[in-house]
């Protein structure tokens, strides 16, 4: 029984492999408007994309700039954005196709050090121990990382006796540079950002998640898109087995409720 | 990757060159009017042109975003009667060049040709020469120190323009990535070997520039 239990399966697959490759599918080229931090994970899911057939051209940016580009008419099929408010801001101008957004992947914030650093954190109460002279951490009001990073620390309940300790920087690059050369003893940053450059800095504790507001990241098709097979195909491979294996590899969350029927 | 960097490094010269020569042009043109004819609002057209070398670039990005646009003023039309787009191609980024480096062309310019001794003119005039050939004959020779200072600072303010160009061109691999987009693009992402690189080059190359500028502004004038 077993026997043909493994000889059926085998069929199956075969089926579907003929299935799919019979299936053209869609061709071309599209051009995806994604956040900046996506590079690494988009650019593997583009690669997948060019052996079906289609070519993926990126434009990486700050989430925020991408949508005034977008609401200017920049020639988009896909926009991927590192929060919701950017996306929902054109739903509401009927620039995105609502049926083909989906919140997609999430992200964590992390406590890191040099690696050479022999810095002992257990929790983020530690960061009051007077070894610990300064912290780098996105502006809050104008950095996500940053913001997030003060909603851990208040979270914490350690805000206001490290206030003093804290160096504000303009970007997570900012914050990564003062980490790396030693400036400061410790920085907060996200995991992706952290993993990226593991040969120069070490993650010492990952933040809870109830401990700051979700980090969400979205993906839509735009209202104007001239290749919206590809674009549908491209967004699909993001969120298939494949495409959050990949994503997973660059240390974004999956997220529990991710579904890509979800809102069909 | 090697090809990626060489890709940017031509990119960046190639608009960097094409957005000088229309600078030169319209810069040498619009300088000779503003330093020779007067109308009304002459300074609000100077001070217009020269709002992109004040403003900061991401935001005069913003304006030719609105102007050029798909759903732009001029980037409507534009589109409605070509089909074509303007954002996300490398004209874009020769636009944003332009747009940035062109003040500074207007401003070396005008000042040169304003200091010309009025006599010559005038001689020249008095002598029975058309207006064009006073122009070409002696106001342009007697102000080519200005002028070609005015488009080494040019071309050198076109290779280094980033935020204008991000915004219209965008930072898309392959197509407008410029050497600065490409340093920003990798240095983001934690690239850093690569960045490097990048940058030694970029700065040796821009360094290599304005000294064979020098020597050669030094022959010519």
């Amino acid at each position: 029984m077993r026997w043909f239990k493994t000889r059926l399966s085998l069929v199956f697959l075969w089926l579907l492999l003929a299935v799919s490759v019979a299936y053209a599918g869609p061709t071309g080229e599209i051009t995806v408007s994604a956040a900046l931090s996506l590079k690494g994970p988009f650019e593997d899911i583009g690669k997948v994309m060019e052996k079906r057939g289609v070519r993926v051209i990126f434009n990486f940016g700050a989430s925020g700039m991408l949508q005034k580009q977008i609401e200017g008419g920049a020639p988009v099929d896909v926009f991927a954005a590192a929060s919701l408010k950017e996306m929902d801001e054109l739903l509401k101008k009927g620039l995105i196709k609502e049926k083909t957004k989906f919140n997609f992947a999430g992200n964590s914030i992390v406590l890191v050090s040099s690696l050479k650093s022999g810095l002992r954190v257990k929790s983020f109460s530690d960061l009051t121990m007077g070894e610990i002279k300064r912290i780098a951490i996105g502006n809050p009001a104008t950095v996500p990382a940053g913001k997030y990073s003060e909603e851990v620390l208040r979270h914490f309940g350690v805000w206001d006796a490290i206030k003093n300790k804290l160096v504000f920087a303009e970007n997570v690059k900012q914050v990564m540079d003062y980490v790396v050369r030693e400036e400061v003893e410790a920085g907060m940053l996200f995991q992706t950002d952290a993993l990226a450059r593991k040969d120069d800095v070490k993650i010492l504790i990952e933040a809870p998640q109830d401990s700051h507001k979700p980090v969400v990241y979205a993906i839509a098709a735009i209202s104007g898109t001239k290749n919206e097979q590809a674009a549908k195909e491209f967004i699909s491979l993001v969120m298939s087995e494949e495409g959050r294996g990949i994503l997973q590899r660059y240390g974004f969350r999956l997220l529990k409720e991710m579904k890509h029927d979800r809102q069909r | 990757m090697e090809n990626s960097i060489l890709f940017s490094l031509r990119l960046s010269l190639q608009v960097a060159a094409v957005s000088t020569v229309f600078i030169v042009l319209v810069g040498i043109i619009t300088a000779y009017v503003l330093a020779r004819k007067d109308f009304r609002g002459k300074e609000v057209v100077d001070m217009l042109l020269t709002l992109p070398m004040v403003l900061p670039p991401t935001v005069t990005g913003f304006y030719l975003i609105m102007l050029l646009g798909r759903n732009g003023l001029l980037g409507r039309p534009f589109y409605e009667l070509t089909g074509l787009s303007i954002m996300f191609t490398w004209y874009a980024a020769v636009i944003a060049s332009f747009v940035v480096a062109l003040p500074l062309m207007i401003k070396t310019s005008r000042a040169a040709m304003e200091s010309v001794d009025k006599n010559f003119i005038n001689a020249s005039y008095t002598l029975g020469r058309s207006e064009l050939e006073t122009a070409l004959k002696v106001i342009l020779p007697l102000s080519k120190k200005g002028i070609i200072a005015g488009a080494v600072l040019s071309f050198a303010r076109a290779m280094g323009e980033f935020g204008a160009t991000l915004m219209l061109a965008g930072n898309l691999p392959g197509k407008t990535d410029t050497m600065p987009i490409a340093i920003y693009s990798t240095a983001s992402s934690g690239e850093w070997s690569k960045a490097n690189v990048m940058v030694i080059l970029f700065t040796m190359l821009s360094g290599l520039f304005l000294y064979l500028s020098n020597k050669l502004g030094k022959r010519l004038i």
